[in-house]
């Protein structure tokens, strides 16, 4: 192993966490606006990859197309799940909201399952996911991995002007500040949980746009982009959008690293690398509450 | 005899097993200052949210400009012209002064109270506009709070203990405005625990004990032992 | 105060099922043969597995997705003493329930420090981690796992027949034991302040230090359980591997979708629930990937419209608890806003 290729590894492991910070970056904002983890996350994220599976391989929408096709969806779709599923559940302690979204990742896992088969899949890219890049040193950059690094940079900003320069921003700060306070004043909370929902749903899309090009997926695959998604949010500090980019840098590299070791490690060396920084900063970098 | 802006009657509220208010009536006309005092778990703040649609509501009617606010939400009775100065405040406190009270505009009726007329009423919140409202005094919080009722543009303004916590000099300059308040058309009814500071600013009084109302009349009629003797269930 | 009017009728013949059920339980072996005994080992170890997660997310306020990992480690302790180790089988049996509690008391130091569905999520991390960890250990066999050789599995009977019946004696004891030491638990002081705490949330405020002590308490207590099953587990499938032993569907999913339709938060609802479970078993598993949407999909119904299971239905035409572990009569469902 020679610095040239560990430092390729660990260019790449960052450029990853990009990916990472684009799934963890909507669970980001139900930790921080509604106070719940979406157990089904990750699943959802991989229900609208077999959208976009669909919508390119059944009906040959290029990805592109299908791609402006799912947003309005998956906001719909994040809207509804808030307003009709989850509120009823919101505030009546943590038993029933852990079960909802577990039971809906179990539904989701095996709806997939029983539609779709168990194959794992992938979105042909149309030659972007083999293009590279060379920089200064020998260092070799994927052009795929360098625009999700960068759509997860572009994002972020975004979601952050968003929430502090739009009043659809101030009323959803408003809500995750006090939502009683809201309530009284004659905000509608549940109409502001959906939309953050509904931006939600469209971070889930974004997600899924890039992860099926880039990864291998399958009907399984969603519990492991829950725990990364999770873990990145966990280590940049609930409440902190730039700080789960930080996290989900984190565990990109801690996972090349551990991958240089042996593939086996991969995923064990992201694990172990948030276990050890939560034991020491439980409240990760950046935390707001 | 015209209709009053609010008509509440025989209005029960309960939490539970816990019954706050038992058929409480009460009115406010356009531009009167009506008081609400009681002690402590007296019910004036369950009275306040229930007429803002916050509290469950077992019983009873309660009526703006003659129209039955029942099965409305919080967001529609505001938007239909009543605004609640929350007991403590109850600011955003990542906020912002001004996105604070931009969140009045926003939930409210359409109007002439704009941001500039809240800064001009309260001048020392026009300098700390863009700090986070959890760095402001208790008192300036208030001010805040009070603008961004107003910002609503309510025909009712209902006031939860303005006063809780504050300094004298403070309570004067938020009381001060409440007669100003009353004369452009607008109904305030305002609770409070101190008697003195309600009594002195208001047209008519209620005096709530344990739920219901227990003595009404005008602050000039009533000798003030009856009021303490009332307020304190003797 | 114990009240003074005589147990109703509907109370006795809930009790008195609950009864028919313990005896025919212990006469299995004469009633049933060697298949029977396998169906009914599984569900006693199900029962096992659905007290343990009830007592954590019913009284303890501890949701756990990641048990499984508990029941991993006493599988594989089982196996590493026993097979690996050499050491006398019962005692392998006892050493992975005491592994299991030591397992247990480092991942508090994670467990406990994240609040609400963040503690669900940072289990199931840890279970990940554990299986992960599992199956990097090459005595083990590794990502493929290790059958259990036939003369360890011989100490528990020379014919297969012999050791199915050894595996449902052992299950029984362990649900016995189970459920008879977790509701002396509830019974105790540490117990009633978690029921209280159930019961009427004000109490919550005020008890602070000790519900956090009762929690540790419960959560320690469930992981020699766990770990128990897990060796039983090992007996019954005779191997040890990362997606058995740690298998979060077997031993979490099943198990928090029977509580839940059971009844969370009472003890009669995992004995309900398992009796749900045979019924999945039997009934619905030819449907493959479609009975896991329609136990989801009941789940989720459960929780949003009688979220005390089958058992607070049941309960709304029984006047009293069958297993009584409160000491106030029960609450209403009426609750401050």
């Amino acid at each position: 192993m020679n610095t040239v290729g560990l430092a390729n590894q660990i260019v790449q492991g960052i450029l990853i966490g990009g990916l990472y910070a684009l799934f963890a970056s909507g669970l980001s904002i139900s930790v921080g606006v509604m106070r719940f983890v979406n157990i089904a996350h990750g699943d959802l994220i991989v229900l609208v990859s077999f959208l976009l599976l669909a919508l390119t391989a059944s009906l040959h929408l290029p990805l592109p197309l299908a791609i402006a096709v799912a947003l309005p969806i998956a906001f719909v779709g994040g809207y509804i799940l808030q307003r009709y599923l989850f509120q009823r559940v919101l505030g009546k302690g943590i038993l029933q909201i852990v079960l909802v979204t577990f039971g809906l990742s179990i539904i989701v896992e095996n709806f997939l399952q029983g539609t779709f088969g168990a194959d794992t899949e992938r979105i042909s890219g149309g030659g972007i996911e083999t293009a590279t890049l060379a920089l200064p040193g020998g260092i070799g950059i994927g052009v795929l991995p360098l625009m999700i690094f960068v759509a997860a940079v572009v994002l972020i900003f975004a979601l952050d002007r968003l929430l502090y320069t739009t009043q659809v921003g101030a009323h959803i700060r408003a809500v995750s500040d006090d939502v009683d306070a809201a309530n009284l004043v004659g905000l509608s909370s549940p109409r502001i949980y959906a939309i953050a929902m509904g931006i939600v749903g469209v971070t889930v899309c974004i997600s899924a746009a890039f992860m099926s090009v880039w990864q291998n997926f399958d009907p399984t695959s969603g519990p492991d982009r829950l725990l990364t998604a999770f873990e990145a949010v966990v280590l940049g500090g609930l409440g902190s959008l730039w700080g789960t980019l930080l996290g989900g840098i984190i565990l990109g590299v801690a996972q090349a690293i551990g991958a240089q070791i042996d593939v086996s490690w991969q995923l064990l060396a992201g694990h172990l690398v948030f276990l050890v920084i939560f034991l020491i900063r439980p409240q990760g970098l950046f935390p707001r509450y | 005899m015209s209709e009053p802006l609010l008509a509440v009657e025989g209005l029960t509220v309960v939490y539970g097993q816990f019954r706050a208010l038992h058929g409480v009536d009460l009115h406010v006309d356009a531009g009167e200052i009506v008081s609400v005092i009681g002690a402590n778990g007296a019910g004036k703040s369950s009275l306040l949210k229930a007429i803002v649609g916050y509290a469950h509501r077992a019983g009873g009617t309660i009526r703006l400009d003659g129209t039955d606010l029942r099965g409305r939400s919080t967001a529609q009775i505001v938007k239909a012209g009543i605004a609640l100065v929350p007991e403590g405040r109850r600011l955003f406190p990542s906020l912002t002064v001004e996105e604070n009270l931009a969140i009045g505009r926003s939930v409210g009726r359409a109007g002439e109270v704009t941001l500039q007329t809240v800064f001009d009423t309260f001048p020392m919140l026009a300098e700390k506009r863009r700090q986070p409202a959890r760095e402001l005094s208790g008192g300036q919080q208030q001010m805040v709070a009070l603008g961004r009722a107003l910002l609503a543009n309510p025909r009712l303004l209902l006031c939860d203990e303005i006063s809780l916590g504050l300094a004298p000099v403070i309570v004067n300059t938020l009381y001060e405005i409440i007669p100003t308040l009353a004369h452009r058309g607008i109904g305030l009814l305002i609770v409070e625990q101190d008697i003195s500071r309600s009594l002195a600013v208001a047209d008519r009084f209620y005096c709530l004990l344990e739920g219901s109302v227990t003595l009404t009349g005008r602050p000039a009629e009533v000798p003030r032992e009856t009021v303490t003797r009332h307020y304190f269930g003797l | 105060m114990r009240s003074t009017r005589s147990t109703p009728r509907s109370v006795l013949i809930g009790r008195g099922i609950l009864l028919l059920g313990a005896v025919l339980l212990l006469a299995a072996p004469w009633i049933t043969d060697a298949n029977g005994l396998q169906v009914a080992a599984d569900l006693l170890t199900m029962f096992v597995l659905a007290v343990m997660w009830n007592l954590l997310a019913g009284y303890a306020d501890i949701v756990s997705i990641g048990q499984q990992a508990f029941v991993g480690i006493g599988a594989y302790a089982f196996f590493g003493f026993g097979v690996l180790g050499g050491v006398n089988p019962f005692l392998a049996i006892l050493l992975a329930g005491l592994t299991t509690l030591v397992a247990a008391i480092p991942s508090m130091a994670i467990v406990f420090r994240l609040r609400a569905a963040y503690l669900s999520v940072g289990t199931w991390v840890l279970a990940e981690v554990a299986m992960l960890g599992a199956g990097k250990l090459e005595a083990f066999g590794a990502g493929l796992g290790s059958s259990l050789p036939v003369s360890f599995a011989e100490y528990f009977g020379d014919t297969p027949a012999a050791r199915s019946l050894s595996a449902y004696w052992f299950a029984l004891g362990l649900a016995i034991v189970a459920f008879v030491a977790t509701y002396l638990l509830m019974r105790s002081p540490t117990g009633i302040g978690l029921t209280a705490m159930r019961d009427d949330e004000e109490a919550t405020a005020t008890a602070g230090v000790n519900v956090m002590r009762a929690r540790i308490i419960c959560f320690l207590w469930t992981a020699p359980f766990l770990g128990l099953a897990g060796a039983l587990i090992t007996l019954q499938r005779l191997r040890v591997a990362p997606d058995l032993s740690f298998s979060i569907v077997d031993w979490t999913v099943y198990v928090i979708f029977i509580v839940v339709i059971g009844g969370v938060g009472s003890f009669e609802g995992p004995i309900i629930g398992t009796l749900v479970f045979f019924f999945i078993r039997e009934y619905l598993q030819s449907w493959g990937v479609w009975h896991f949407i329609v136990l989801g999909a009941v789940s989720i119904g459960v929780i949003l419209i009688e979220p005390r299971g089958l058992w607070g239905l049941l309960r709304r035409v029984i006047p009293d608890d069958l297993i009584p572990v409160s000491h106030r009569p029960p609450r209403g469902t009426d609750a401050l806003p």
